[in-house]
């Protein structure tokens, strides 16, 4: 890869009391790529992303932000460069969803530059890419779990990063939501990092970090990456590649280890497949 | 749309109203056009005649009292508006969260062990009484439970307060002469009887200071919305704002409490109010907090020393009586509106 690394980390570590979430990863993201982290449940792709966002402390090992030390740079500088969807972030306060994405632009206002119409148009420009004009006026506390998600990038993508952490973003949406926001957040020119749970969306990355209890076992294309053997060792999960006839795309097929065909198989927990019995 | 600059000069008469209301309401009723007169002749020796009686009572009662009513109030409520957003829980506030309690402690420990005198020292005590109780009550919250836990916080909080109100009791019970006792009880349920000019340069001072504070935060604030994370990840140096914020609570707080004991309430359903009336963004949030909580607690005062003829009711009983109602009502209120 000759594009520079923007962000990376080397021999990171994270332990909570005697747990070891985290060990020894060493991650480098490209400029300009969408990197796809893939892993079981509680492989550690969450905390993966707090550290690389300076939200939690590693035990050991840095992380570096276009070079530098994240602990070295503020808390300012860094949400500059670098936006964070979390997973599970909510409020009671009765905010509206145009406040809610206008706190992107928090980073960006200080006594010398209030909010202005740029910042303005910067927020309309967020609420279009995630299809959620429509919302601006109504009420965080009548969304529905995918509306708020598609808010939660709103207000990332307002931020104007030049990368963006985002976590199981596609969670609670529905089909068609999934599909335009992984599109809308690949099409953005920013490095996008983005731990996913399904991985046939994980095939549209560029590259995949593969954790498996704490531990980054595979690094690189989706397609070398995600090998049967991979989704064996890793997923418990059988698994082998079909060439979509519509325009070639590799898909995955999975069905459980355990268990033989025409069974319901989950690729890890959430993502149900009905297979059909062959 | 109006602009900031109406809205600060609409606030600022509004205020004015108010205290030149509190001042002309009591027993006896004093004419506005008498209060103007004599604030004149105090403020640039205007030299209207006036009668000396009404005069004394309007500038040495009436007037210090209504102001530091306002400063506890703006003091207090802004206090209960930082607390909510940023311990992101609804009911925090001063006195629910044994702030208050370990204030008062604090104040009685200096008022009967006399350690130094006057003002300041009173002060001084019970910001250490208020910062240790709050202390106690995170640490407690913290190691009953997980740090997002809403309910732990409050459940933590009424420990505090029940520790610290009964070591409130055990020192008078121990220490006060009977005298002392029925004179600190009182205070306790917050009084603005004793309240004179030196109350108002050391209330006004502080509640506006602490106002100013938050002001400069309130983009931090306003990023706390989501939680902690999410202020982190939107470049607010989270526990530094934390400690700058909670620590001018905790001295807000303990300067009232000082002056006027505790007052429950003003700093639970004001900023309630005013987030209904305006929204949750901390511009302005807070100074309509503020402001609303100067007004409630003059209104308040004014009550408790008409409510009853010949007597004075302590202002605590009064905001805990009006407040506790209207509380249940934002409650209700927010679960509709949901």
């Amino acid at each position: 890869m000759s594009a520079p690394s923007v962000l990376n980390c080397c021999d990171l570590n994270f332990r909570v009391r005697d747990v070891e979430l985290l060990s020894d990863i060493c991650l480098e993201v490209h400029q300009g790529e969408t990197l796809g982290i893939v892993g079981p449940n509680g492989s550690g792709k969450s905390t993966l992303l707090k550290l690389l966002a300076g939200l939690r402390t590693p035990t050991a090992g840095e992380v570096r932000l276009a070079g530098r030390r994240l602990d070295e740079l503020s808390r300012r500088s860094i949400a500059q460069h670098l936006a964070v969807v979390e997973q599970q972030a909510d409020t009671d306060d009765s905010i509206k969803v145009f406040d809610a994405v206008a706190l992107g632009r928090i980073p960006w206002l200080s006594a010398l530059s209030p909010w202005s119409d740029a910042d303005d148009a910067m927020v309309r420009q967020a609420l279009h890419d995630v299809d959620a004009t429509h919302l601006q006026a109504r009420r965080w506390c009548n969304l529905s779990g995918g509306e708020r998600q598609r808010v939660h990038i709103a207000r990332a993508l307002a931020q104007r990063p030049r990368i963006l952490l985002l976590d199981e973003p596609t969670n609670h949406l529905d089909i068609q939501h999934q599909l335009s926001i992984l599109q809308v957040v690949q099409a953005l020119p920013v490095t996008t990092l983005i731990a996913l749970h399904d991985l046939n969306q994980a095939l549209t990355c560029d590259r995949l970090a593969v954790l498996e209890r704490g531990r980054l076992v595979a690094l690189g294309k989706p397609l070398e990456v995600l090998t049967p053997q991979r989704l064996r060792d890793t997923f418990g999960v059988q698994g082998h590649y079909l060439t979509d006839p519509f325009d070639g795309a590799r898909i995955l097929r999975l069905r459980s280890d355990t268990k033989g065909p025409g069974r319901i198989v989950q690729t890890d927990g959430r993502n149900i497949l009905k297979e059909p019995a062959c | 749309m109006m602009t900031t600059l109406v809205r600060t000069l609409l606030a600022c008469a509004t205020l004015l109203i108010t205290v030149i209301l509190g001042v002309s309401i009591g027993e006896t009723a004093i004419e506005p056009s008498v209060v103007f007169q004599a604030l004149a002749n105090k403020l640039w020796a205007a030299g209207h005649v006036l009668d000396p009686i009404d005069e004394g009572i309007v500038w040495n009662y009436r007037l210090p009292r209504a102001l530091v009513a306002a400063a506890c109030g703006a003091g207090l409520a802004t206090c209960g508006v930082i607390l909510q957003s940023l311990l992101r829980n609804p009911l925090a506030d001063p006195y629910l969260l044994g702030i208050s309690a370990g204030a008062s402690t604090g104040a009685v420990l200096v008022a009967l062990l006399g350690v130094g005198a006057g003002m300041v020292s009173l002060s001084a005590g019970a910001f250490l009484g208020a910062v240790t109780a709050f202390a106690l009550v995170m640490v407690l919250a913290r190691a009953s439970g997980p740090p997002s836990g809403t309910g732990q916080i409050i459940l933590a909080g009424i420990a505090g307060s029940q520790l610290f109100n009964a070591l409130t009791a055990f020192l008078i019970t121990k220490s006060a002469s009977s005298e002392q006792a029925r004179g600190i009880m009182f205070w306790l349920l917050g009084n603005l009887s004793g309240v004179r000019w030196p109350a108002v340069w050391l209330t006004v001072p502080v509640a506006v200071a602490g106002l100013a504070v938050c002001l400069w935060h309130r983009r931090a604030l306003d990023a706390f919305t989501f939680g902690v994370d999410s202020a982190a990840a939107l470049g607010v140096p989270v526990r530094q704002v934390q400690c700058v914020l909670i620590g001018c609570a905790a001295l807000v707080t303990a300067v009232m409490v000082s002056i006027v004991g505790s007052i429950g309430f003003v700093g639970l359903v004001i900023p309630h109010a005013a987030r209904l009336l305006l929204g949750t963004g901390h511009a302005r949030l807070l100074p309509a907090s503020a402001l609303g909580g100067a007004v409630f607690l003059i209104a308040a005062d004014v009550l408790s020393r008409t409510l009853i003829k010949g007597q004075v009711i302590p202002v605590g009983v009064i905001t805990a009586l009006v407040g506790a109602p209207v509380f249940a009502m934002i409650l209700i209120g927010r679960r509709n509106a949901r």
